[in-house]
């Protein structure tokens, strides 16, 4: 910027200071770190141990520039990255002054002194800090004599992360990340002076508590050397080499950026991507070591129709003929008539149930939306695969569904004063929300946790546990302590809640009424990717795109409109499990699956037994599964990364991603080896409604959102959900009343608290062999009175129902409470605690095991 | 302690050491005797901020090396207004916060050896310091800091704090003036950057001992993130004798901005190293006499005035008045007046290298210039000693030194390498000695190619 010298300086704007750096005067915020200034002038000052998340720790001395202030210079070079800006202050960076010039190149001349030459071999070359500032500020020859130091290698941290000791420059990124920001501090320095050293307990003393963490990948992306290096990613290639592609999380409504590197038609690493309003720089290691399952052997890649009772790959046009076939009559009950248990005729079965599943982009949810209304005609559509009531369709209606992220967002969560979880355990259920908490409660936010038991996230967040047995959550937000109530009726506070709010009958009123009675703004977490748009996109029986009811004729007027039809189904659909049951029960002709693991659901065997029974089943799938094995047309749909589209976070903000590999183009139409094109499931669902007469107008995504977009969404006013819990269904004695806790337990009988953990097996692991190894070992925790009641000892294995054992470990729960994972990864596959009929708040039978009549199933990884 | 029966300071009274030739001197009983414990009274007579401004008018520094006016660093500690009070927006303030006072007895410099005899012959002198002192900031908790391998001063100082709890010197409402004070005495783990205040601080919470990062300072941010005051055994064991004897009292000892009494602490190639203390400014022309002369008569070659982290001196330096000021001028510092004293059958370049040595054991690792300088100096210096130096090793030691010296983040860089600099400045020649005969850098294997 050039000023005419008679010209007067624009006056200090308010909350800055002015100084000059390299003779330019630049204004900066009060409390800025110089080496930001310096960023914002364009002027590149090397550093290592600087990184803008982290809170400054000086220790490279890399970034040393020259300072004056108030007319005298500093003694000494001061580190730019601890030294914030001041008015009036002189700054010479290395591009002006020889002192700042050599003191970089002395810090750099000692950091390579040792550091080995192996940049050809090094994962970090041709993307390394330490390469290309070597290159700005350091000597080309060296001038020293001894030996450099060296140490075995490489040092595994975890199964995912490995540690090249003799390259690390001791810049404690990975040290300061565990600390401050993943709160998991098992990483630590050891030793001092040219011995120190980065290390675990196990690695210090061969022996001690593993490093666990759900985000120690984040040490690999942030170490500016190639000591942290990933497992997976080891020696497979260069940086130069790969493709870099921007991409979204597909694994939870976290909704991270991320960064794909691919070749040869696979990814190679998936990167956090920089997203400083959702997932900063970070990225939680689900989301980072879990993109191999495109490669699995049980992938779908040619459509498939069931001849003979077998799968057999067809051409599509035969495929999408056969199931628009199919569907049309079993929609319109086409089917043989039945006969009745008297021998009586009845009618035939009738209609087509659609179950997505909620891993769908917003388009594709979109698609199944139209589908169930205009192809199939009918509202019974529904996304939920996992516990669901009617209680929180209305939830979602009042409270979630067209709501923006100016509601409540990451940036509301890291001002709010008060944050209250409610049926969430972020870490384990939505990992970037956890980080964002925890750095909101650093900062003095108090995130208090309804729960059942003090959590990892629970510490790391603060410690604030609201202590709820099972299934009483509804009775503890209705009486919370008054001073949590006030802190919640001040502005800013934010009552989050997770999907498995559904699993207790009243919880979701609970919450509504506590936003209505304290103002406190209320978001919905939802685990999978795809919920959040499944709701604004009407892929559930009750709602229509925008969140429009169904039952307005209004909204459906409106709807049916810009679809070109006269008029939509007006009778609220089925939810999952009606339709299941009708499925089951001889009503329901055929269902529709899109990506839906029956493990997942609520009742697994009642979906085993609908899908035996159903007429048609029509399955949209990647991979071969439990739906497949009952499917008469498998129609293979692609996996994010071979796709475009959009998901919608927790938050309602669109994360829209294009095409990582594009199957179709040329050469690198491979998929871990195979070649194939498979198609978004907005495509193959607008192709099947062709065949049907039907048009969808969702052939890509880019259609589909124009038109929800023309749709648009209604205005929606946060209610209290309308349909009143029924009653805690006690007929079947699963459930308790709060009277029955007063009593004395039965023996062995507790109530059951559970959730699922992060990396608990799930489909989309596939194929990821390191991953598991830091998944948390699945436990039963219960407290230390209780499990000296039932006989438990901990570090031994108790019998949780009847078949399966966890070993013992205690924790602070509630009297007569345990605590076991929803989903127990085995060899081979993974027990469900719904696939034993076993539910949050259920009674449970819990012993120490003995000699056993059934085989017992032992989790996986556990000691034999 | 081999104070000389025939040395009579001029124009001192021992201060510091007066008790130290008695028996026992290291009792409640003895300290007693000769006047122990009535500074404190005079001070629970003052008004805290009155204490403050009598060390600040005593002209007191700081003895741990750097010379900070130890009035002035109590002074920082911030305190309530009179009368204010804490409201919703000030409670976390650091003036309502408690106050702590924290001695620096980590003394483990090669050469620096006055606290611990001073902790083993008076470490009454010490408590008495410390009542005054946490009485002047208003602290009610003080911890002694103290190396961890002198246990037999550690063992003196315990003993020490029970006995002066049991004469109620310690413990709540002290002698009915309201004032409360625990003592702890914390020994450390063997590392000397726990000497350097900010890691002297993590280590007693319990922490890894590292530097830490400057602001926020230890008087707003100190021990448990609440103001502290880090002050060395000597400076607090001199504060008893200002408050009994006033600042001119004080001021008539020593030079006008480094007055009062300091422990000398000789070794080395003396016929009687020990504790000499002196008035501040004394000269090694006249610390020499007091000790009865070089060893064997064997002339000086070189000495530090302050410790291993002062730069040399040498037989040029025998009238430089070894104050603050004095010891700068020249081109040193006082440092802990730790003076050691090496006559002409010392080579230069080896008590270079085991200095260096010391540095490269001690650093912490924090910082790459301390880290990494200290390690690849040491390693020059170890090869020059075997006789494969060259003389592009003494430009590189000399530009290495000047990488590390205001470039690393506390001081124990930039006194790791004033032994090489000045070793280098004073005896160059020796260096090139060891240098003869060695092949040019351009033909030797250099590090990174093996």
């Amino acid at each position: 910027m050039t000023q005419a010298p008679e010209q007067e300086a624009p006056p200090v704007p308010e909350g800055h200071v002015r100084l000059t750096i390299d003779g330019r005067t630049v204004d900066a915020p009060k409390g800025e770190i110089l080496i930001r200034t310096c960023e914002r002038l364009g002027i590149v000052v090397p550093r290592f141990c600087d990184h803008p998340l982290l809170e400054p720790a000086g220790a490279c001395r890399q970034c040393l520039v020259e300072v004056e202030m108030g007319g005298r210079p500093m003694p000494k070079p001061q580190a730019s990255c601890t030294m914030t800006v001041a008015d009036g202050m002189v700054v010479k960076t290395q591009v002006t002054s020889a002192v700042a010039d050599k003191a970089q190149q002395g810090v750099m001349e000692l950091l390579l002194i040792n550091h080995p030459l192996d940049c050809p071999i090094c994962d970090k070359g041709g993307e390394c800090p330490l390469q290309n500032q070597a290159m700005s500020s350091g000597r080309a020859e060296s001038r020293f004599h001894e030996h450099k130091r060296t140490f075995e290698k490489p040092l595994p941290i975890s199964d995912e992360v490995l540690l090249d000791r003799e390259r690390c420059v001791l810049c404690q990124r990975c040290t300061r990340f565990s600390d401050q920001i993943a709160g998991d501090p098992f990483i630590e320095l050891l030793e001092r002076g040219a011995h120190q050293q980065i290390g675990t307990e196990e690695t210090a003393w061969g022996a001690g508590e593993e490093f666990q963490s759900y985000f120690s990948g984040n040490t690999i992306q942030i170490c500016p050397v190639g000591a942290l290096t990933s497992a997976s990613y080891r020696f497979r290639s260069r940086p130069f080499d790969l493709v870099s592609t921007p991409g979204q999380c597909e694994h939870c409504a976290s909704g991270c950026s991320t960064r794909r590197d691919w070749r040869r038609g696979g990814v190679t690493r998936v990167l956090a991507g920089e997203e400083p309003t959702v997932n900063e720089e970070w990225l939680c290691d689900k989301g980072r070591f879990a993109f191999r399952y495109p490669a699995s052997p049980q992938r779908v890649l040619q459509p498939m129709v069931r001849e003979d009772g077998v799968l057999t790959p067809v051409p599509w046009v035969d495929a999408l003929e056969r199931a628009a076939t199919l569907l049309a009559g079993a929609r319109d009950g086409r089917g043989e008539p039945r006969t009745g248990e008297d021998g009586e005729e009845l009618a035939p079965k009738r209609g087509v149930g659609v179950l997505p599943g909620g891993r769908l982009t917003v388009e594709d949810a979109y698609a199944y939306a139209k589908f169930a209304r205009l192809a199939l005609h009918t509202n019974d559509v529904d996304q939920r695969a996992r516990a669901h009531s009617d209680e929180e369709l209305d939830f979602l209606a009042g409270h979630v569904a067209g709501v923006a992220p100016s509601h409540v967002s990451y940036a509301h969560l890291e001002a709010a004063r008060t944050v209250l979880c409610v049926a969430f355990d972020p870490e384990e259920e939505s990992p970037i929300v956890f980080l964002r908490l925890r750095k909101a409660a650093r900062h003095g936010t108090r995130v208090v946790h309804v729960g059942s038991w003090t959590t990892p996230a629970v510490v790391k967040t603060g410690g604030h546990l609201l202590a709820a047995v099972p299934g009483e959550e509804p009775a503890a937000l209705a009486d919370l302590p008054d001073d949590l109530a006030a802190a919640l009726a001040a502005p800013g506070a934010v009552v989050l809640v997770g999907e498995r709010a559904a699993e207790v009958p009243g919880l979701l009123t609970a919450v509504s009424e506590l936003g209505a009675r304290t103002g406190a703004r209320i978001a919905w977490v939802p685990r999978r990717a795809g919920e959040r748009g499944g709701v604004d996109a009407g892929a559930l029986p009750t709602l229509l795109p925008g969140a429009r009811r169904v039952d307005d004729a209004d909204a459906r007027e409106a709807v049916a409109a810009v679809w070109g039809v006269p008029s939509l189904p007006a009778a609220p659909g089925r939810d999952l499990t009606a339709m299941l049951t009708a499925a089951r029960d001889g009503e329901l002709a055929g269902l529709v699956l899109g990506g839906v693991e029956l493990a997942d659901l609520p009742d697994p065997d009642l979906a085993r037994a609908a899908l035996a029974e159903a007429d048609v089943v029509i399955s949209l799938e990647q991979v071969l599964s439990e739906v497949t094995e009952h499917a008469d047309v498998v129609l293979p749909v692609a996996p994010a990364v071979n796709r475009s589209g959009t998901y919608r976070n927790w938050e309602g903000r669109d994360r829209p991603f294009a095409t990582t590999i594009d199957p179709g183009q040329g050469g690198s139409g491979r998929v871990g080896g195979t070649a194939a094109v498979t198609l978004p499931d907005c495509r193959v669902l607008d192709s099947l409604a062709v065949e049907m007469d039907v048009d969808l107008f969702t052939q890509t995504p880019q259609a589909a959102a124009a038109e929800l977009a023309e749709l648009g969404t209604v205005a929606v006013t946060p209610s209290t959900p309308a349909t009143r819990p029924s009653s805690p269904d006690v007929s079947d004695g699963t459930r308790l009343t709060s009277d029955d806790s007063s009593g004395p337990p039965l023996t062995g009988r507790v109530r059951l608290a559970t959730w699922r953990q992060l990396i608990d097996g799930g489909a989309l692991l596939a194929e990821e062999t390191d991953l598991p190894g830091t998944a948390r070992p699945p436990r039963l925790r219960v407290a230390a009175g209780t499990a000296e009641r039932l006989g438990l000892v901990a570090g031994e294995p108790a019998r949780l129902g009847d078949t399966l054992d966890l070993v013992v470990e205690l924790a602070d729960l509630p009297a007569d409470v345990v605590w076991a994972p929803s989903h127990v990864p085995v060899p081979g596959g993974v027990v469900t605690l719904a696939g034993l009929g076993l539910g949050h708040g259920d009674l449970v039978d819990v012993a120490a095991p003995v000699a056993a009549a059934v085989a017992p199933v032992v989790a996986h990884g556990e000691p034999q | 302690m081999s104070e000389p029966e025939e040395y009579r300071p001029d124009p001192l009274t021992p201060v510091l050491t007066r008790r130290w030739l008695l028996p026992e001197s290291w009792t409640l009983r003895h300290y007693t005797e000769l006047g122990g414990y009535e500074a404190m009274r005079q001070a629970f007579a003052m008004a805290p901020a009155d204490l403050v401004s009598l060390v600040k008018d005593s002209g007191l520094r700081g003895r741990g090396g750097a010379g900070f006016p130890t009035g002035m660093k109590w002074s920082f500690i911030p305190q309530p207004k009179p009368g204010e009070e804490p409201t919703a927006a000030t409670e976390d303030a650091p003036q309502f916060k408690p106050k702590y006072l924290v001695i620096n007895a980590d003394e483990g410099e090669p050469g620096t050896c006055k606290d611990t005899p001073l902790m083993m012959a008076d470490p009454h002198s010490l408590i008495e310091g410390c009542i005054i002192t946490a009485f002047a900031i208003r602290a009610n908790f003080c911890a002694i800091y103290i190396r961890g391998e002198i246990v037999h001063a550690i063992r003196r100082l315990h003993f020490a704090v029970q006995e002066a709890y049991a004469a109620g010197h310690l413990g709540k409402d002290i002698h009915g003036s309201g004032f409360d004070l625990d003592i702890v005495v914390h020994a450390g783990a063997g590392a000397y950057i726990c000497g350097e205040e900010t890691a002297l601080l993590d280590s007693l919470e319990g922490r890894r001992g590292q530097p830490r990062l400057k602001p926020p300072f230890p008087a707003t941010a100190g021990l448990y993130a609440a103001p502290t005051v880090v002050n060395n055994v000597e400076t607090i064991a001199t504060v008893p004798s200002i408050v009994a004897g006033g600042k001119d009292w004080f001021r008539t000892m020593g030079r006008e901005r480094s007055p009062g009494p300091k422990i000398y602490s000789l070794s080395g190639h003396v016929e009687r190293p020990g504790q000499y203390e002196a008035p501040l400014g004394t000269t090694l022309r006249q610390l020499l006499e007091m000790a009865g002369g070089m060893k064997d008569g064997i002339p000086l070659k070189f000495w530090t005035p302050g410790g291993s982290s002062t730069p040399l001196f040498t037989d040029e330096h025998l009238d430089v008045p070894l104050d603050f000021e004095g010891a700068a001028e020249a081109g040193s510092m006082l440092g802990t007046t730790a003076v050691m004293i090496f006559n002409e059958t010392v080579s230069v370049p080896w008590a270079v290298m085991k200095w260096t040595e010391f540095y490269e054991h001690e650093s912490c690792g924090k910082c790459t210039p301390c880290r990494e300088g200290n390690y690849w100096l040491a390693g020059i210096l170890r090869r020059m000693n075997d006789g494969q130096g060259t003389e592009e090793d003494i430009d590189t030691l000399l530009d290495v030194c000047s990488n590390v010296l205001g470039r690393s983040f506390c001081a124990l860089g930039d006194g790791a390498v004033s032994p090489i600099t000045s070793g280098i400045k004073y005896f160059r020649q020796e260096f090139l000695d060891l240098c003869q005969a060695q092949p040019a850098a351009t033909d030797r294997v250099l590090a990174g190619a093996h």
